[in-house]
């Protein structure tokens, strides 16, 4: 539970400074310097430079904000979105709930990686959207915690239907219903508890899920925007040169690695935490 | 059952039917039209140029006309021109497709084997050192992303070692048999190691459990030898959920791939559906799209089936 908690922390604390570093190099993640390319490590560049003579360390750390940022982001609008649909679907019953999880199945049986694709590729302005907004620069950053929002909602769903099924027919729901509680205070109140712990292990699962997919995503060209920095993008540049210079292949991938691994480390440990009847089970 | 296989069917045709839909719209809102590109291949094209094309691919029509156009035809048959590859989109799919399930089906077998021995050695010995190990060498498979381990093993096995070939399906101008597994040798490794992650802790898991039961005890107790109640009592009920994580994972056989296909330019599937979708190929885009929807949703069926079958304490109406 330790390690990967601070490894976590440490990687966030890092992103969060990175606009420190810039000032005290002097340089920022997008400063171009054509004379200093795919350079070896020195005092002014600690990890070295990119083929645009980029400084490496200052676009991991731009990277970990936007993974962490989008990550973060869209777990929790899943956690949200999944929440409501599994509240209405548990709770009213009836073909609302034939028709949700009907919906929650067929998200599920999806390929979603090439829909992902197909979906990340659209052209925002032929949907109507203004192109003030459409060429922003947080475009792809907005494009991604919706795209990423739309496939990571499902788990949350299921666990709360299932929980809220299971509670709904519980005596102290009928208490609190013939004391005259309204429904929202009944799910907010005496449902959501009893699922926050399978919610909490879901979300931190899905930071993972969403980090990976955002980077897949910007390896193909499909994610995070230049000039924006973003793991999956570093790695896409990095191919092209990897005889000459290996380590810009090495960095950002280890990055993501490091960062998922702490996620789903995390996410197990609170698992085993939370869930009494593993307790004691390694 | 049947009733239950037979309203599944049904209910995934119709979701295919939606699909097929909503693909359509989509392709139609990638950036560029097939007009645009004409043009862009004839600067003399004029206004009235563009318009008589339009009327003559029927791009003026609504959408819903032109779904009904394109379902007609493929209905009968008819998927269209690729135009990235300049013939049929069917005759462009198949081959890819046999490239596919060959790379998916390697990689498949060699993970789950390898899942299996590792999963069962370590669900024997719970909180050993074999256990803590295997369990974080899953975390660390689910963990990697796919694209990057491809490119260590690019970087270890083509530019530092000079063992292999990074890329494509055969030595262009020749080569036999061996040059093709030559070939094959980084994508299914690639592949493998990227599945070997979630199939142990499946099979850990599903192992675990099977151990706990009581009958297992009982057999034990009854002087059974350990590989018979590894293998004959525990195993046998581990299944139940194995087969249906297998079942399920063949909804990757044809899309799975697409990643790590085109990281090592292998022609097949997964790499089509992407060269079609960034290409523009909107006959081949959707096709490729249905064939990938219509596969997951058949093994999302299949897993089902088979855990109604396997499981008599399942019932289905």
């Amino acid at each position: 539970m330790k390690l990967p908690l601070v490894l976590l922390c440490a990687i966030a604390a890092a992103s969060l400074a990175a606009p420190l570093v810039a000032a005290v190099l002097g340089i920022d993640a997008q400063s171009v310097d054509l004379f200093d390319r795919v350079a070896g490590p020195s005092l002014q560049h600690l990890l070295g430079t990119d083929e645009l003579g980029r400084d490496v360390l200052l676009r991991l750390l731009e990277g970990g904000r936007v993974s962490l940022m989008i990550g973060s982001a869209a777990a929790l609008a899943a956690a949200a979105a999944g929440t409501m649909i599994g509240l209405a679907a548990g709770y009213l019953g009836g073909w609302t709930d034939r028709a949700l999880m009907r919906m929650t199945d067929g998200v599920i049986a999806l390929p979603l990686l090439p829909l992902l694709i197909v979906l990340a590729a659209l052209d925002l302005s032929k949907l109507g959207l203004p192109r003030d907004f459409v060429q922003s620069e947080q475009i792809s950053l907005f494009r991604i915690v919706v795209l990423a929002t739309l496939v990571a909602w499902t788990t949350a769903a299921r666990l709360v239907r299932g929980a809220t099924l299971v509670t709904r027919s519980q005596d102290f729901i009928r208490a609190a219903r013939s004391l005259g509680a309204s429904v929202p205070h009944i799910l907010v109140r005496h449902v959501l508890p009893n699922v926050t712990g399978p919610l909490i292990v879901a979300t931190a699962l899905s930071v993972g899920d969403i980090i990976l997919l955002e980077s897949v995503l910007s390896f193909l060209g499909l994610g995070i925007q230049p000039p924006m920095a973003s793991w999956g993008s570093m790695l896409t540049n990095a191919q092209e040169l990897i005889a000459s210079a290996p380590l810009l292949a090495i960095y950002p991938g280890a990055m993501i690695f490091l960062t998922v691994i702490s996620c789903n480390l995390l996410a197990d440990a609170l698992h085993k935490r939370l869930d009494p009847r593993l307790a004691g089970r390694s | 059952m049947i009733r239950f296989a037979a309203i599944r069917m049904v209910e995934i045709g119709a979701m295919l039917i939606l699909m097929s839909f909503v693909i359509y719209g989509l392709i139609g809102l990638m950036p560029g039209d097939p007009i645009d590109l004409m043009r862009s291949t004839d600067p003399r094209t004029s206004a009235a140029d563009v318009a008589r094309l339009k009327a003559v691919y029927g791009l003026d029509r609504p959408l819903v006309a032109r779904y009904f156009a394109w379902a007609g035809a493929a209905l009968a048959g008819d998927l269209g021109y690729s135009r990235l590859f300049s013939e049929p989109v069917l005759a462009t799919v198949l081959p890819r497709l046999v490239n596919s399930l060959l790379l998916m089906g390697t990689s498949f077998m060699l993970a789950f084997s390898l899942a299996l021995a590792l999963g069962i050695a370590a669900a024997r010995r719970p909180s050993s050192w074999l256990d803590a190990t295997v369990n974080f060498l899953a975390f660390a498979g689910i963990s990697i992303p796919s694209f990057w381990l491809a490119l260590l093993l690019i970087l270890l096995f083509a530019v530092e070692l000079g063992w292999l070939p990074a890329s494509g399906i055969s030595t262009a101008g020749g080569g036999g048999i061996g040059d093709r597994l030559r070939h094959l040798v980084l994508p299914v490794a690639t592949l493998t190691l990227a599945n070997l992650g979630p199939y142990t802790r499946f099979v850990r898991a599903a192992m675990r459990d099977a151990l706990a039961q009581d009958h297992i005890r009982t057999a034990r107790a009854k002087g059974a030898s350990e590989i018979r109640v590894v293998v004959h009592h525990a195993l046998r009920s581990a299944l139940i959920p194995l087969v249906t994580i297998l079942a399920l994972s063949c909804g990757g056989l044809v899309s799975g791939a697409l990643v790590t296909e085109t990281m090592f330019s292998y022609p097949g599937m997964g790499k089509l559906i992407f060269d079609a979708v960034m290409g523009n190929d909107y006959n081949l885009a959707l096709a490729t799209l249905l064939l990938a929807t219509a596969v997951t949703m058949g093994a999302n069926l299949a897993a089902d089936l088979a855990y109604a079958w396997l499981d008599p304490r399942v019932s289905y109406r």
